[in-house]
């Protein structure tokens, strides 16, 4: 079973369930507005936003409803171990990975399509002038996120006090992620658009990306293993 | 890689402070049905884990034939099948597409073909597209141990397949459990249902607080033996 | 050969530290912060230190991932443990004298917030270790090797997110006179790190030592 076409059908069957129930998907919907909207109330004054605010509230909610949705995926396969079943079949384990990282990632492009023109909306802010950009930004941040994430969330599968220790893991090693993806955002949200500036911080999230994808490919065997 | 013997070598497996397996040592070969009996936390779950790869051993080792674990990688986990305490398939999918999932996880040719035949030996096949949450405990457990034996492995370990079937299930599982050790497979059934076990096993093995004795043959039924080795503990 | 080394590195150590304050005193005064300043000496050193701390513990980590080796493991524990402590003496030191120079507690500095995010992590590592229940040893090695790898990043993101605001700490440049004593505690700070790993090194290995006796009498 070579390495794509098992990446290929975890993330096919990840989908596949979840397009039955939609649950995941309606849930971190859900939540990723809620966010919006509490952090809303923090932040607007008078109608208007703090300056700034737009970029950070996007990035805080998209970090927040990602940490959620990590825990439930990986509880599914928690249900019935199945995760043992995966572990013992004859592929390459990180394939494993990388098919349960496509499918989060699926899931939480579906919720930032919902989530960004949203906060567009709502706060006044031209997210879709540089489209390319900021979608690379979404894309490179979201990336770095998951893969992270994706790799705690598998290796806490068994461990207890898993619900808190995601997120006490996940947050301080993503800080780097939250940074670029802000700034990068905020940059692109000024009066005077900063493209440089949002490309710097692009290069960095997608240097970001390659080097923890590599160190995740690398470490989930060993980790996994009991 | 395929192979004929298993060997567990003064294995031990320890979690925390807690011993699960101390010192065992045993020989599984092909074409034979091998009884794992005792009382619950004994560690028949922990030795079917080793057996099956999933674990690795504090101490001690564990062959196939000059295999280990570590050398064997994903040739070595082809040949080996699980039925676990859990039942390792997912409720939302349905009882076809979790065995074409795992067959294709497999790299099996035909697999549709296979399939069918996997739910018509099941007894499910009239249920093959209903979500598996759905299907009764029975059902889920033929399931599961379909999915166990869907690639033909040679090492085939089940841990409790008994619960939750109704009599014709039960031959039809002891039937299976001959078929598979005719062709040569070792199998390994782990269970409490001393009385199932008895007419299909060829040997039963005893695993007291982590420590695994022979039972042997001779005059008087499986639970008698049973007891006595155990009330000699 | 860490047991006959220990006491006499223990001994050097704490003279070192008891010297120090007056290398530090017999220092020369910086122009603009006079007296305040001094408390460089003890929160540079333990900075570079608990950066070494973390790096160890994700390279011992790291061993025991892939080499199977139990006793990175306890190396890799008790870096992690050091890291968490160096870091609340930077964490402390570094507001203190910002207050002291500038008035002011926490202005997001580079160095004083990435440190912050790093110090997170070892303590989460430690979270981890303790309330993760059986296995936590893996896991926790691989956080500590992201967390490693993590450094640079953290310190290039913060670093460039602080440049969009005014600097308003600058690291004195090091005069001659200050060289002198800067590097002297920075040897004694790492002095004191390779002797309190060795002894909590020791301590998790009388630990485990203790776990196979709990073992072996259970057998009975």
């Amino acid at each position: 079973m070579s390495f794509a076409a098992t990446v290929w059908l975890v993330m096919r069957k990840d989908l596949r369930i979840e397009i039955r129930s939609r649950e995941i998907l309606y849930t971190t919907l859900f939540f990723a507005v809620a966010c919006v909207l509490v952090f809303a109330f923090g932040f607007v004054r008078e109608g208007r936003a703090l300056e700034d605010a737009s970029a950070g509230i996007l990035w805080i909610a998209i970090a927040f409803s990602g940490t959620l949705a990590l825990g439930r995926a990986f509880d599914r396969e928690r249900h019935n171990e199945t995760l043992r079943a995966l572990m013992l079949a004859p592929v390459a384990r990180p394939a494993l990975y990388v098919g349960k990282l496509l499918g989060v990632l699926v899931l939480l492009a579906a919720v930032e399509i919902v989530v960004v023109p949203m906060i567009a909306l709502m706060f006044q802010a031209n997210l879709l002038a540089h489209a390319w950009l900021m979608s690379a930004l979404l894309v490179a941040g979201t990336i770095g996120f998951a893969a992270v994430g994706t790799l705690f969330a598998a290796m806490l599968v068994r461990a207890r006090s898993r619900d808190v220790l995601l997120p006490i893991l996940l947050y301080p090693i993503t800080i780097p992620v939250i940074i670029a993806g802000v700034r990068g955002t905020a940059a692109l949200l000024q009066a005077e658009v900063d493209v440089p500036m949002a490309r710097a911080w692009l290069s960095m999230l997608v240097f970001f990306d390659v080097v923890f994808i590599t160190i995740a490919l690398w470490v989930f065997e060993p980790v996994m293993t009991e | 890689m395929d192979f004929t013997t298993v060997n567990f070598t003064e294995v031990s497996r320890a979690f925390g402070r807690r011993r699960a397996l101390h010192r065992v040592s045993l020989r599984l070969n092909a074409g034979e049905i091998v009884a794992l009996l005792g009382p619950n936390g004994a560690g028949k779950s922990t030795l079917l884990g080793l057996a099956a790869t999933l674990l690795e051993p504090s101490s001690g080792a564990i062959r196939y034939d000059n295999q280990t674990a570590r050398t064997g990688g994903s040739g070595l986990r082809r040949c080996i099948g699980l039925l676990g305490h859990d039942l390792f398939v997912y409720p939302e999918l349905s009882a076809a597409e979790n065995l074409a999932f795992f067959a294709g996880l497999y790299a099996l040719d035909d697999i549709s073909a296979r399939v069918d035949a996997a739910l018509e030996r099941g007894a499910i096949a009239a249920r093959r597209d209903d979500p598996v949450s759905s299907l009764s405990r029975g059902m889920r457990q033929r399931l599961a141990l379909e999915r166990a034996v869907l690639h033909d492995p040679r090492l085939v370990l089940l841990d409790e397949p008994f619960t939750g079937l109704d009599d014709a299930a039960v031959g039809a599982l002891q039937a299976r459990l001959a078929t598979l050790r005719d062709a040569g497979r070792i199998v390994v059934v782990a269970t409490h249902d001393l009385e199932t076990i008895e007419p299909v096993a060829d040997r039963a093995l005893l695993l007291w607080n982590g420590r695994l004795e022979t039972i042997e043959r001779g005059a008087g039924s499986l639970r008698e033996r049973y007891r006595m080795v155990g009330a000699a503990r | 050969m860490m047991n006959r080394l220990f006491a006499p590195l223990a001994m050097i150590v704490a003279a070192m530290f008891a010297y120090a304050p007056i290398m530090i005193a017999n220092a020369p005064y910086e122009s603009t912060m006079g007296l305040i300043q001094k408390i460089f000496y003890f929160h540079v050193p333990a900075a570079l230190t608990f950066f070494l701390a973390a790096f160890v513990c994700g390279v011992a980590s790291a061993m025991y991932l892939f080499g199977r080796r139990p006793s990175a493991d306890r190396v890799a524990l008790a870096a992690a443990e050091l890291t968490v402590l160096l870091g609340v003496i930077v964490l402390i030191s570094g507001p203190l004298w910002a207050r002291k120079a500038w008035g002011i507690w926490w202005d997001w500095d580079a160095r004083l917030t990435s440190t912050l995010v790093l110090w997170l992590t070892f303590q989460a590592y430690l979270l981890l270790r303790r309330y993760g229940g059986p296995g936590s040893d893996r896991l926790g090695a691989g956080v500590a090797i992201f967390g490693m790898c993590n450094v640079p990043f953290v310190y290039w993101s913060v670093e460039f997110w602080r440049t969009l605001h005014p600097k308003t700490s600058v690291l004195p440049t090091l005069q001659p006179g200050m060289r002198g004593p800067f590097w002297f505690c920075v040897v004694a700070f790492v002095g004191l790190f390779v002797v309190l790993l060795a002894a909590r090194t020791r301590l998790e290995e009388r630990r485990a030592e203790l776990e196979q006796l709990y073992l072996a009498v259970e057998g009975e």
